[in-house]
């Protein structure tokens, strides 16, 4: 008996937050597409927090949306508490978070998988790539069928050669002792991929009975709860939410780990991997922030349908009986009971400046690799890039040009332009400080920056994008309206101000300028404003931000000109750096290393300074290395 | 980074002691931004390309820097193949450096070394058999000048600079903080307390800018005129000047204009002496021409030496310029004769509320009161040779673009605006600060944010 043999237009690998994107996008796309997953039970699971969103990472799940993504619509369906975060602050910082019920979210992603047109979903663990001449063929199981593909999206996230570890216990397993694909970085290697090794962490899960809320402070969710996805209804999804507490570590929790440090694995050495600094151990926090006299843990439900809660801010690689040591020193957790215990976890992942900005191997044609796999840390972070991947794979099978988006288009060409141009030593973690031009690149604004690129590869479609659109126009118009608009100084005016505690206006003000106030908005000045049109909230929110912050917004749109120009300045495929004169040996070494594909990305490249950039600007005007 | 299409300038001729400089602006919007800092007769928007016009350029006040001869080029018909300006200043070189000034005020950054050959060659003026040697320059050029100023920094300067960014960042690693994780982070009175720190940021910076002034004029000389009526002993006064110490005297051929010709170096301080012919040819006969020739030095020197003999009486002319003399740029040298004294310091004081020194070329005596006197006019009197100045123009520009980053904090601070509108430009502050002494800051404000706060789940 022979074995099985399938063809495929595309194959994505692996069904956590980047494979279900990747897929997702395949099939929509009208391609006949084949995810698997190491477990049906597994698919888009979320080993580490209960949550999606959060700073940066909400405006990742809005882009994500806006390309007509799944994630949004999701946690939409799933959560159980929903936050927006930073509203005091301008409204480039302001993000979504929404505590996720886990088991529904997983259980809602595989309804969507399983009910989408040109999708199969399979569990196989894949052990081999099939690379002929540089061109991905297809993939090998384990069982030894075959299947065969045009191209091969790569979503593995931390499952290779994954490690569990914790005291002096070493599960060879990937996540929450689901099973580790041992054999596909064999299959990378022999390929000449290049492969890091990362680690990462999570905090024990503890039963909700054994903890006494009563020494803690309750964090609720927003009264008024806003939906992820641009396409909910905000009406709708109003529901009760379930809370989060807050607690702290004190002296005694420092002390139990100091007294302890040898036995953990990291400070004992026995993980070589480098862990994220954005999410350290409690070893870590009590070693690097030996003055904190506490530190603040969150703690967060799983879901309705389990008593487990996390412990967000302790996770830990510990021996489990100083586990309990430790989470019993805590104020509201001295009786509380370990469902499961707090581990570390090492895998293999890629070099990911081995890859094009289309998320396309450099040296294999038709290979695709997104989220974890990349380098990268979180859902939102794995989603956006298997979106991405997914979206290129099927333009590559369709024979289209790649969907590229830039730094100045959203947070995903942020993380895609860094994972792809800077070496990486710790998994990547998207932050607001990461996107150099933030003020545009806004939650509330995704849909008006991104749509077009969903609807040209066919993910949004006629309807909706026509929607958007017309918001664009309604916002376009209703600003140079506003902009005529002159408030005169009289008595309706000064009342108006007075009401508001703001100056009064000698010989009057245009509207504009009055919307500037920090007092003051679009809405509140509706009694100043006659002809007001009217106009949807989504609309008047873009009015407003747009004269509010005009000032800062133009400059950065200036910004963003200057550094589309080094964008659009394509470095020639067959360049020779080597035979570049005057170029520094530093900065050949790291251009070759990196290979970029425009002057732009090359002046990212640590190491590459100013004059360098010029220098190779002068040699690619010149022609020189035609000869 | 740079940005190729910006506005830039730089003095286009040798730094010379000459008379006359030019400096070049290119890019998009040359015409327009020079154009804030010119009055001629029409707008230079106005003027036809390749013609020279003739106008002032005018500082912050509208009051007249120097008198120009300004040249406008259209793309593509210029050096460079952009729209291109080039001011002719007349006023010698501490006026050049204050009309560079002025021209950068406007929001025309600094030319990197070479950047202008550089655009001529990527705007296709320039032949291609040019390229490599553009290349050498820039390489070569910008290697010379960053070496150049790191080799200069002083261990003060240094020291200052790397506390200044310490400060900086760590305060924008702060607010990104808190923006991360807000829950953990609060930034509740969080601006005024930053208003305090960044008021000292920019008062100290501030000093290390305002001191390049001081420290140009150490470097490249007070443009100094020596005048008075005919026969009051100003040639002798030059070649006591000019003589007292040989070793360190500069001959200066005579340009264009005869302008300067002696470099004189009185202790820590050098006067370059201008418009000396008029003195040595002694043909100024009519009483009233070297005076107004003092008079019309102050528009162009820096320095005026009045002398007044003090075995004359004073004259009426003396009197009615001396009551016209700007006391902050002049000093009167009350010349001592072997002759009974007529004149004293308090007739003098009469008309003029000023620094008078009693000075006699024959002994040398006042020459100590004069250094004084000019300390005490251009060094605030703390001419002293460890103050710290700032010396190279590159660390100029870089304390000039963190200041701007600065106020731009400060005045988002004042609209109301919450922090992230402005930790980019503390960013930019620090990336600023970061160049004087030689650092590429990729990455430090996410390490920072890292390393000096403890974030995650």
């Amino acid at each position: 008996m022979g074995h099985i043999e399938e063809h495929y237009d595309v194959i994505v690998v692996g069904a956590g937050h980047a494979g279900c994107e990747s897929a997702l996008a395949c099939a929509r796309m009208g391609l006949s597409t084949i995810i698997f997953t190491v477990s049906m039970d597994s698919v888009a699971f979320m080993p580490c927090n209960p949550h999606i969103g959060g700073s940066s990472k909400g405006h990742l799940v809005r882009e994500i949306d806006a390309l007509g993504g799944e994630m949004a619509k999701n946690i939409d369906k799933t959560f159980i508490q929903s936050k927006m975060l930073n509203l005091s602050k301008g409204p480039a910082v302001h993000s979504l978070r929404c505590q996720a019920d886990k088991l529904a979210y997983s259980i809602e992603m595989r309804k969507v998988l399983q009910s989408t047109p040109n999708l199969v979903l399979r569990q196989a663990e894949v052990c081999d790539l099939i690379i002929e001449n540089g061109e991905v063929k297809g993939v090998k199981t384990i069982s030894g069928a075959t299947y065969f593909s045009k191209a091969v999206v790569l979503c593995t996230g931390t499952y290779l050669n994954a490690r569990c570890l914790y005291g002096s216990v070493i599960d060879y397993t990937g996540p929450n002792g689901l099973k580790a694909a041992t054999h596909l970085s064999d299959s990378l290697r022999a390929n000449n991929v290049r492969l890091l090794r990362f680690k990462t962490g999570t905090p024990a899960r503890i039963d909700r009975r054994s903890i006494d809320f009563s020494k803690m402070t309750e964090q609720f969710g927003d009264p008024v709860i806003t939906p992820f996805s641009f396409t909910s209804d905000k009406r709708k999804i109003q529901k009760p939410q379930v809370s989060c507490f807050l607690t702290y570590t004190n002296d005694h929790t420092h002390d139990i780990i100091r007294a302890h440090l040898d036995e953990s694995p990291i400070y004992a050495g026995v993980i070589e991997g480098t862990g994220p600094r954005y999410c350290p151990s409690l070893e870590d926090k009590v070693v690097k922030f030996s003055n904190k006299k506490r530190h603040q843990l969150f703690i967060e439900p799983e879901g309705l349908m389990t008593n487990e809660m996390y412990i967000s801010g302790a996770s830990s690689s510990m021996p489990e009986a100083v586990q309990y040591e430790f989470y019993h020193s805590i104020a509201g957790l001295e009786h509380c009971d370990i469902v499961r215990n707090a581990y570390a976890i090492e895998y293999d992942c890629l070099a990911s400046h081995q890859l094009k900005a289309s998320l396309e191997f450099k040296a294999v044609s038709g290979l695709f690799s997104g989220g974890q796999f990349n380098g990268s840390s979180g859902y939102e972070e794995a989603a956006a890039q298997g979106l991405i991947a997914g979206i290129n794979a099927g333009r590559f099978v369709q024979k289209k040009n790649p969907i590229i988006l830039s730094r100045s288009d959203g947070y995903i060409g942020v993380l895609i332009d860094d994972l792809v141009t800077k070496e990486l030593t710790e998994p990547y973690r998207m932050m607001t400080s990461r996107a150099e031009y933030r003020l545009l690149l806004r939650q509330d604004n995704a849909d008006i920056r991104l749509s077009k690129y969903g609807h040209e590869a066919g993910l949004i479609s006629e309807d909706r994008f026509e929607k958007v659109e017309d918001k664009i126009e309604e916002t376009k118009e209703e600003i140079s309206r506003v902009d005529k608009v002159f408030v005169g100084d009289n008595k309706k005016t000064r009342n108006f101000l007075k009401a508001y505690h703001s100056v009064p206006v000698n010989s009057g003000v245009g509207l504009s300028e009055l919307i500037r106030r920090p007092e003051l908005s679009y809405d509140k000045t509706a009694p100043l404003d006659d002809n007001r049109p009217s106009l949807d909230a989504s609309v008047r929110e873009q009015v407003n931000i747009q004269i509010k912050y005009s000032g800062y917004i133009e400059r950065q749109v200036k910004q963003v000109q200057h550094f589309q120009k080094l964008e659009d300045k394509l470095i020639p495929e067959e360049l020779d750096y080597d035979k570049v004169p005057s170029l520094r040996i530093e900065a050949i070494q790291k251009l070759k290393a990196s290979r970029p594909v425009s002057i732009g990305q090359a002046s990212r490249i640590l190491g590459v300074s100013p004059s360098d950039i010029s220098v190779l600007m002068i040699y690619i005007e010149s022609g020189k290395y035609l000869k | 980074m740079i940005c190729e299409s910006d506005t830039i300038a730089a003095i286009a001729t040798p730094l010379s002691s000459s008379g006359i400089g030019i400096i070049r602006v290119s890019g998009e919007e040359s015409i327009a931004l020079v154009d804030k800092i010119y009055r001629g007769r029409r707008s230079l928007n106005d003027y036809n390309a390749n013609t020279i016009n003739y106008g002032h350029i005018v500082d912050q006040n509208g009051e007249v820097v120097d008198e120009v001869l300004v040249s406008v080029f259209r793309t593509p018909h210029s050096y460079t193949g952009e729209d291109s300006v080039e001011i002719n200043c007349h006023g010698g070189i501490f006026i050049l450096r204050k009309v560079l000034d002025l021209v950068y005020n406007t929001g025309i950054r600094p030319a990197e070394p070479g950047e202008f050959s550089k655009r001529a060659f990527l705007n296709g003026r320039m032949d291609l058999s040019e390229a490599e040697s553009v290349m050498d320059l820039i390489s070569s050029g910008s290697e010379a000048s960053y070496k150049n100023s790191i080799r200069q920094l002083s261990g003060f300067l240094k020291k200052k600079v790397v506390k200044l960014r310490s400060e900086i960042i760590h305060e924008a690693a702060f607010v990104e903080a808190a923006l991360d994780d807000p829950e953990h982070y609060e930034l509740d009175g969080f601006d005024d307390k930053l208003v305090i720190e960044l008021n000292r940021w920019i008062s100290e910076i501030k000093d290390l800018s305002d001191s390049y002034h001081e420290g140009s004029l150490i470097k490249d000389g007070i443009d100094t005129v020596i005048s008075g009526r005919p026969n009051v002993g100003k040639s002798s006064l030059m070649n006591f000047l000019s003589g007292h110490d040989k070793a360190i005297v500069t001959d200066i051929p005579g340009t264009t204009r005869d302008i300067i010709e002696e470099r004189v170096v009185i202790g820590d301080i050098v006067l370059n002496l201008i418009d000396t012919a008029g003195i040595r040819q002694t043909s100024d006969k009519v009483e009233s021409i070297g005076v107004e020739k003092a008079i019309k030095a102050q528009s162009y020197a820096q320095l005026n030496l009045y002398l007044v003999d003090s075995s004359m009486k004073l004259s009426d002319i003396d009197q009615k310029y001396l009551s016209s003399f700007d006391p902050s740029s002049t000093i009167i040298l009350l010349n001592k004769s072997d002759l009974d004294s007529i004149v004293d310091m308090d007739d003098i004081h009469h008309f003029f509320d000023g620094h008078v020194v009693e000075f006699s070329t024959k002994t040398g005596q006042g020459l100590d009161q004069l250094k004084s006197a000019v300390s005490d006019l251009f060094f605030d009197g703390n001419l002293d040779s460890d103050r710290f100045y700032i010396t190279s123009e590159q660390n100029y520009n870089d304390l000039n673009d963190a200041l701007k980053s600065l106020e731009l904090v400060r005045s988002s601070i004042a609209n109301g605006l919450s922090e992230d509108f402005f930790t980019s430009d503390l960013y930019d502050a620090y990336r600023s600060l970061g160049y004087i002494i030689g650092e590429e800051v990729e990455e430090d404000l996410v390490n920072k944010v890292f390393s000096d706060f403890c974030m995650g789940k």
